[in-house]
């Protein structure tokens, strides 16, 4: 298990400088002079944008821009933005916690409402409940985020005016409630339905068979022999998409004024702003690889044949 | 969006509601007679002689006041910290400080504070935005040299002669220079932007009539009403609260829900149902910013004297009074010269200086193209940016109202860059083949700023590298008139070379827009498009 876990840690440098540099890359093919860009449409003096760009290196070829960029990254320095002359790793330190709070938030809520959901319909295929179930998710996963959004902002902010539109602070979990709810909706439909499926077909199982002929109570065949077993399948769709619900939040954090993540990419990839681009999507990069990781090591939990040596 | 607080059967179960949703507090329309308006991240520092876009000038705006400033009506140079600017030559300028200025820090407003911050604007180590601002002034090429390293720390045309007055020589001889010196690049500094500038930028300290409280990049920035402020044009509200939106469309929604109270950017999709939302608390009113579509005068194409034929052609057949009624909802005025609404008659602004050569006028358009050799290349291609602004709806209307015209619906396509850096790119490079879409938005209300930059020869937006010398010529001569009236006459003429030539077709003119809640009364846009903060009342 440790000398897995250690394995796993090592192929991980390999994989963030492979996709820091193809980020980098893209950035730096991108057509167009960010810094004659700032300038905007007024006059402007040649001479500054030649000394900004010669600052800050980038009339450099790309190598030298990308070795000082991982140079600068190993001491921990994102580097600063071109514009603004901020530290990146200010925005990221602005940035991240607020998209934190809405992803943990997001995943509860469809963690909690979506398996259960999955379990009641799973349970008795083909009923009612379950029919329902279906319809419900149908509609959710075919709905955009944002006219789930402008829904929800619809209904609750105006109609009943229970809250206010927009979020007024993002440190505040009540404020934070409406967007969790829409950014987590999609993937709830589809936790409720691999909770769903795998449970309707585990139900059938040999094991299963065997647990209730052994005259075991109902709550231990399903809490322990059912449940375990049908995750699987639901815990290697949540572990990759918490990487989602982070990056993902752009349409919902504009809808409700989050200013997170996504926002932060967005502006940072309109203004041309590499370095702040290249900084966010690392470390979304390195969340996706321990939660992949994570969730490998849940599946050894789950399954007790799933063993790494 | 639309039906706001219909829902009032539900105001009992809604006060239970609203006292758990009000935990979130924050930013949000109440507390005393403070607004809170919409924002958006300044892409530069706050320094006055980095930025150049309206984000940033709207703080500048509130918490700065220079020598003269320009009146939010009408858009004339007022002085205001100016006691005194006298003249005999046109440049040579004698410049004394009214007396009682300070910055709320309580440091006294001298002619030190002018002239540091001016050197320190032009200065190529402190790579400003705005450092050309400075080219009039004698010693410019010496701290801010073409190519090199700069030679001076000082602008040598400057010299402060006494606590309250200093002089400034020119390079050349400008009349109008003193109406620049509203611009927020002119703005005077205090010691402490030079000795701690990091604390400085992150709350900065300026002479308005606002004091920054608080500010949060990214976020949220608060300013409160300077009770010292010595100004005439006191705060008339308790402050203001910009808060950041990444969507104007959500700024939108909360000004209707009464979440926010100002907002100055009304969003494309809405303009069609602001007046229903909200009824008189629109506003639209002309900004300086003028669109035009710029020729390559470097592609020996279109420098001939039939391509000026075929360009003012062009013009004509632009149906301009369609395109801004239908795409643009009005927001946008049909161009009749080559300033802005803004300036005033009194200021050079001339309606109908275009003539017959702005009016839609099929059969003689047509004419005119077949008489220039029809349009060089065979093909029309308009060259715009993609990524922002919408621009692909009206160049699209615009090729359209063209190929109408000519009966051939492909003499006109559109030819989208994707990025506006990209396509500031290729125009640097001068690789553009056919017209290109140029915005202009003023640095200063001056029909000066609208002509000499853009079709000046070797001027820094001459993008299209136009040249004539009859224009050169009048515009050096209007310059050196130190009669307003006279040197405004001569730029119009100017302007009359520029229409024969047809260098650039007007479209129109730019409106801002804002919409605010009913808890704000005296809400107005300056010739910026900048609310003015200091006389909204609240309440």
């Amino acid at each position: 298990m440790g000398r897995y876990v250690a394995r796993r840690l090592l192929q991980m440098i390999p994989v963030f400088l492979g996709s820091t540099f193809l980020i980098f890359m893209m950035m730096y093919v991108l057509p167009g002079d960010p810094v004659r860009a700032l300038m905007g449409e007024q006059a402007y003096d040649p001479t500054v944008v030649e000394n900004i760009r010669h600052d800050l290196g980038l009339d450099r070829p790309w190598w030298w821009q990308y070795g000082h960029y991982l140079g600068g990254l190993f001491q921990g320095d994102f580097g600063t933005e071109i514009a603004s002359k901020r530290e990146v790793a200010d925005i990221i330190a602005d940035a991240f916690p607020v998209t934190i709070r809405l992803t943990l938030f997001a995943f509860v809520f469809m963690v909690v409402v979506g398996i259960g959901l999955g379990v009641v319909a799973g349970l008795r295929p083909d009923s009612v409940r379950d029919r329902g179930l279906l319809t419900l998710t149908l509609v959710l996963i075919s709905m955009p985020s944002f006219v789930l959004g402008y829904l929800m902002q619809y209904i609750f902010a105006f109609q009943l005016q229970m809250i206010t539109p927009t979020v007024q602070d993002s440190e505040s979990f009540g404020d934070l409630f409406l967007p969790a709810i829409v950014l987590g909706s999609l993937s709830l439909a589809y936790v409720a339905r691999l909770t769903r499926t795998s449970m309707a077909e585990n139900l059938r199982a040999d094991y299963m068979r065997t647990a209730v002929a052994k005259g075991l109570p109902r709550r231990r065949v399903v809490g322990v022999h059912l449940m375990r077993n049908s995750l699987i399948p639901v815990v290697t769709f949540l572990g990759t998409d918490i990487g989602n619900l982070m990056t993902g939040a752009i349409v919902t954090e504009g809808i409700f004024n989050v200013q997170g993540v996504g926002n932060a990419i967005f502006e940072a990839l309109t203004r041309r702003e590499g370095a702040t681009v290249v900084g966010i999507a690392s470390l979304i990069v390195i969340v996706y690889l321990f939660t992949s990781l994570l969730v490998d090591l849940l599946y050894a939990v789950l399954d007790p044949r799933i063993r790494y040596a | 969006m639309r039906g706001v607080a219909r829902a009032r059967w539900a105001a009992g179960a809604a006060v239970v509601l609203l006292a758990l949703a009000a935990c979130g507090g924050g930013a949000g329309g109440s507390g005393g007679r403070v607004l809170s308006s919409s924002w958006g991240d300044p892409q530069n520092p706050l320094e006055p002689s980095n930025t150049n876009e309206v984000q940033g000038g709207k703080v500048l705006d509130m918490i700065f006041r220079g020598l003269k400033r320009y009146d939010p009506k009408t858009g004339k140079a007022e002085n205001m910290l100016a006691e005194r600017i006298d003249t005999t030559d046109s440049r040579h300028f004698t410049i004394t400080v009214k007396s009682g200025w300070k910055f709320s820090n309580g440091e006294p407003v001298t002619a030190h504070s002018f002239v540091d911050a001016w050197n320190y604007g032009a200065s190529l180590r402190n790579n400003q935005r705005n450092a050309y601002f400075f080219g009039y002034i004698q010693g410019y090429d010496k701290v801010h040299p073409e190519t090199g390293t700069q030679t001076a720390d000082t602008l040598s045309g400057l010299k402060v002669t006494g606590p309250r007055t200093f002089t400034v020589t020119l390079g050349q001889k400008f009349s109008t220079f003193p109406d620049t010196l509203g611009y927020a690049a002119f703005a005077p500094l205090p010691r402490a932007f030079f000795t701690h500038h990091s604390a400085w930028l992150d709350k900065p300290v300026g002479n308005g009539p606002y004091a920054v409280e608080s500010y949060t990049r990214g976020a949220q920035m608060t300013l409160r009403r300077w009770d010292g402020y010595p100004g005439p044009d006191k705060a008339r509200n308790d402050g203001v609260t910009l808060v950041v939106y990444t969507d104007s469309n959500t700024a939108y929604t909360d000004v209707l829900a009464g979440n926010l109270d100002l907002v100055d950017d009304i969003p494309a999709g809405q303009l069609k149902n602001v007046r229903t939302d909200l009824g008189g608390r629109y506003i639209n009113t002309p900004a300086g910013i003028l669109q035009t579509l710029a020729f390559p005068f470097y592609d020996p194409k279109w420098n001939t004297g039939g391509a000026r034929k075929v360009r003012t052609g062009l013009s004509m057949a632009i149906n301009r009074e369609q395109i801004t009624r239908t795409i643009f909802r009005n927001t946008r005025t049909p161009a009749t010269d080559w300033t802005s609404p803004v300036l005033g008659t009194d200021g050079g602004y001339k309606p109908g200086l275009c003539g017959k050569a702005c009016e839609y006028d099929p059969a003689a358009a047509r004419k005119l193209i077949r008489e220039g050799g029809g349009i060089p290349g065979g093909q029309l291609k308009i060259t715009y940016n993609a990524d922002s602004g919408s621009h692909k709806q009206w160049v699209d209307a615009v090729c359209n109202s063209i190929n109408n015209v000519l009966g051939n619906d492909r003499a006109c396509v559109g030819n989208p860059v994707g990025t506006f850096a990209d396509f500031r790119n290729q125009i640097g490079r001068h690789r553009m083949t056919g017209p290109f879409r140029a915005g202009w938005q003023m640095d200063y209300p001056l029909i000066q700023n609208f002509l000499q930059p853009l079709y000046y020869t070797g001027a820094s937006s001459n993008d299209g590298k136009w040249s004539d010398k009859r224009f050169d010529h009048l515009v050096d001569r209007a310059n050196a008139e130190s009669d307003k009236a006279g040197a405004i006459r001569l730029f119009q003429q100017a302007e009359t070379v520029v229409r024969d030539n047809m260098a650039a077709i007007p479209l129109w003119y730019q409106n801002g827009s804002a919409g605010y809640t009913d808890r704000l009364h005296d809400v107005a846009l300056n010739p910026f498009s900048v609310p003015v903060y200091d006389r909204v009342k609240v309440g």
